[in-house]
């Protein structure tokens, strides 16, 4: 074995990390900000998804068209799942909450299933670019893309949490509504505005993800199962925990089906993320 | 109302049954009992399967002057060996559950009081539904299940038609073997397999027949078919290295190959795949222009204008509206005319009688619409004949290349795959 090839595996890995944290941010960001478990993601990064085939096939568009449009149309969507189901089911029992946004899920995929029928879907592979040699290791450019967006939306919502006003409103209303709204905020906007941001970076990771995956009405639930990792490995609510977690699995995951096999690829994944929760209930960068 | 006993109400039915079958002659109609999934996640395919036994009925029936010039069943006017009788199909839906599968073979069998049973494409259904038949003595005939342990039951009444997986082993061992002889390089084989029932299985069959054969399998890769990446797996095939690779793969799984490989440039020498997710439509559509060269299966090839597959596949084309026969559905209608061959033989609707004609049947590969070398039935009611045609990715379509006498172009290797 080759140290060119070892490198390529981590490589990959990384990418595929990236993406993994791109696709999780969104989900981190809700379950932060309202403690509410998001179940419609995967079918939001879903919807991002058949946004990017439907700008392509429609209009021949790239990412460039695809993935502002999928930001606008499901930041929209996460605007409004809060205020016409989210909002409502807050107030009830836990199970309520859970069985609210599942039922959500089932909802939006058997509707892109009635839509846009059972077939599998691609685009083709020279929209973003082919993939490129850099020092023996091949980048292939959509993953690269996705990464690189992945990264940059990640480390934006986590600075737009951290460093500014709206985000000292929207964690203030996390950590005691009643409070904020003392203060002068009001609890209903800053939510909305979390569940539209979580939309838009979903629609973003569903428009980037389309680039180089298959797409389908039940590819949500492929992907997230992994958002859920990623989130609850990375600290619930942290958004720079995610991209670490996304990282770490990527890495993982593409070493272990490399040097191990494919078939124990997740058994090593899920042990490493119950050894992590062992010590660190909390996640990788969450706060007790 | 007078309460009967289970037990008089089946003795009635029986004998019902019986005088049935033997003033059939006067009725001038032979009951066909058709069991497919026309609801559920099957039932794509268990309709195009409905049609092509709808078709096979017409065949019979009406006839066709061009067919019957090289099949003398498709003469038309109904089963000669029945003084013309017509052939009723009663189609029932199993609903893709081995419940309703079960339920719907006694209803036909008891109530409509079928002569012979035809389905059920699912092998989980066709296991249970066949088991009514058995217990109830009606000739059941299976077009397209290919579970291996359908045949293992020890049934008298049972009939497979369908080639099961060793018998894609051997085309394919054949296949390669005749490569090698041609001088091309097979000595290292992967097999890369989706980790269920049907990768597994059909994995562990190829990788036995081949090593009898004497082929090298250096590299066995499972995996989980709604993996989110197969990056490692294309890697670990870089590595390795292998003249041969031989997928079996779903859809989705294989649209990630096809793009990774292409992502990481690797290719082999000879590509192939155990159809499924190769020969789906959404694949050829979306991936086949990137796999030029592809080897795959087929129990089904259009064939040369004139033959018989050309005929039944124009016929079905105009029955469709479109869509032409497929693997499923030209075995299906194999399926059905293998059962008519066997009634007409039979000149009866006594099930014994087709049961004993079922048994004798020795059909040559000149009478085939599926790429068979013939059907005959061994003592556990497996097809011996069953064969697949060998197919050939060109310009974003399969196309028959394999054995010779079947083929409608040349076989091109190595592998081309993606041109830019």
């Amino acid at each position: 074995m080759t140290t060119t090839l070892l490198l390529q595996v981590v490589v990959s890995g990384l990418l595929l990390g990236a993406v993994y944290a791109l696709f999780s941010s969104g989900l981190s960001l809700i379950w932060g900000m309202m403690n509410v478990v998001n179940f419609a993601h995967g079918e939001f990064v879903m919807l991002g998804m058949y946004t990017a085939v439907v700008v392509w096939t429609a209009m021949g568009g790239g990412p460039w068209a695809s993935v502002p449009i999928a930001a606008i149309l499901i930041g929209t969507l996460g605007v409004l799942a809060y205020f016409l189901l989210v909002r409502h089911i807050m107030r009830g029992p836990m199970l309520a909450q859970i069985l609210g946004t599942f039922g959500l899920a089932l909802f939006l995929r058997y509707g892109a299933l009635w839509v846009f029928g059972a077939n599998f879907k691609t685009l083709p592979d020279d929209l973003v670019g082919h993939s490129f040699i850099l020092g023996g290791i091949r980048f292939e450019g959509s993953r690269v893309l996705a990464g690189a967006v992945g990264f940059i939306v990640t480390v934006l919502l986590h600075l737009l949490l951290t460093r500014t006003s709206v985000g000292s409103r929207m964690l203030a209303v996390s950590e005691d509504a009643t409070a904020a709204q003392l203060m002068g905020i009001r609890p209903q906007r800053m939510q909305a505005l979390a569940w539209a941001l979580a939309g838009a970076a979903t629609g973003i990771a569903g428009a980037l993800v389309a680039t180089f995956f298959y797409t389908s009405p039940t590819v949500g639930e492929t992907l997230a199962i992994v958002a859920f990792v990623t989130v609850a490995l990375g600290g619930f609510g942290s958004v720079l925990g995610a991209l670490v977690a996304g990282l770490l699995i990527g890495v993982v995951e593409s070493l272990s089906a490399f040097l191990i096999g494919p078939v124990y690829k997740d058994v090593i994944v899920y042990a490493v993320f119950v050894l992590v929760l062992w010590f660190r209930p909390q996640g990788l960068m969450g706060t007790t | 109302m007078v309460q009967l006993s289970r037990r008089a109400l089946t003795v009635g039915a029986a004998s019902a049954a019986f005088a049935f079958a033997t003033d059939v002659a006067a009725e001038e109609v032979v009951k066909i009992g058709v069991l497919y999934p026309l609801s559920g996640n099957a039932a794509s395919a268990g309709n195009t399967s409905k049609m092509a036994v709808e078709l096979g009925a017409d065949i019979v029936n009406k006839g066709d002057p061009e067919l019957a010039k090289l099949m003398p069943i498709a003469r038309g006017g109904g089963l000669s060996g029945l003084k013309g009788a017509k052939i009723q199909l009663v189609i029932a839906d199993n609903q893709g559950t081995p419940a309703a599968g079960q339920n719907q073979t006694l209803r036909l069998i008891t109530q409509e009081k079928v002569a012979a049973m035809i389905g059920a494409y699912q092998s989980g259904i066709t296991l249970t539904a066949s088991a009514v038949a058995e217990k109830y003595g009606i000739p059941f005939v299976n077009p397209e299940s290919v579970a291996a342990n359908l045949t293992e039951r020890g049934f008298k009444w049972f009939f497979r038609v369908t080639p099961v997986a060793a018998d894609f082993a051997k085309a394919y061992s054949a296949f390669l073997k005749e490569q090698k002889a041609a001088g091309r390089k097979v000595d290292a084989v992967a097999i890369v397999h989706e980790n269920t029932e049907y990768g597994n299985s059909v994995a562990g069959v190829i990788a036995d027949v081949f090593a009898k054969e004497g082929l090298k399998v250096m590299q066995n890769i499972a995996y989980s078919a709604n993996s989110t990446d197969v990056q490692p797996e294309v890697l670990q095939l870089k590595e390795k290295n292998p003249d041969v690779v031989l997928f079996i793969s779903y859809t989705s799984d294989a649209i990630l190959y096809t793009k990774t490989m292409k992502a990481l440039n690797w290719k082999p020498e000879i590509m192939m795949a155990d159809a499924s997710g190769f020969n789906d439509q959404a694949y050829v559509k979306s991936m086949g222009r990137e796999v030029e060269g592809l080897i795959s299966r087929s129990a089904f090839a259009p064939g040369k204008p004139g033959s018989i597959a050309a005929i039944c596949e124009a016929l079905y084309k105009k029955k469709s509206g479109g869509d032409g026969l497929d693997d499923g559905s030209a075995r299906s209608l194999e399926g059905f005319l293998v059962l008519a061959d066997a009634i007409n033989r039979a000149g009866s609707t006594d099930p014994a009688k087709i049961q004993a004609a079922l048994k004798a049947t020795n059909m040559p590969a000149d009478q085939m619409v599926a790429g068979y070398n013939g059907v005959k039935f061994d003592a556990k009611g497996q097809n011996t004949l069953g064969s697949s045609l060998i197919i050939q990715m060109r310009n974003g379509d399969y196309v028959p290349v394999w054995p010779k006498a079947k083929a409608t172009a040349d076989l091109v290797l190595p592998f081309k795959g993606w041109t830019k």
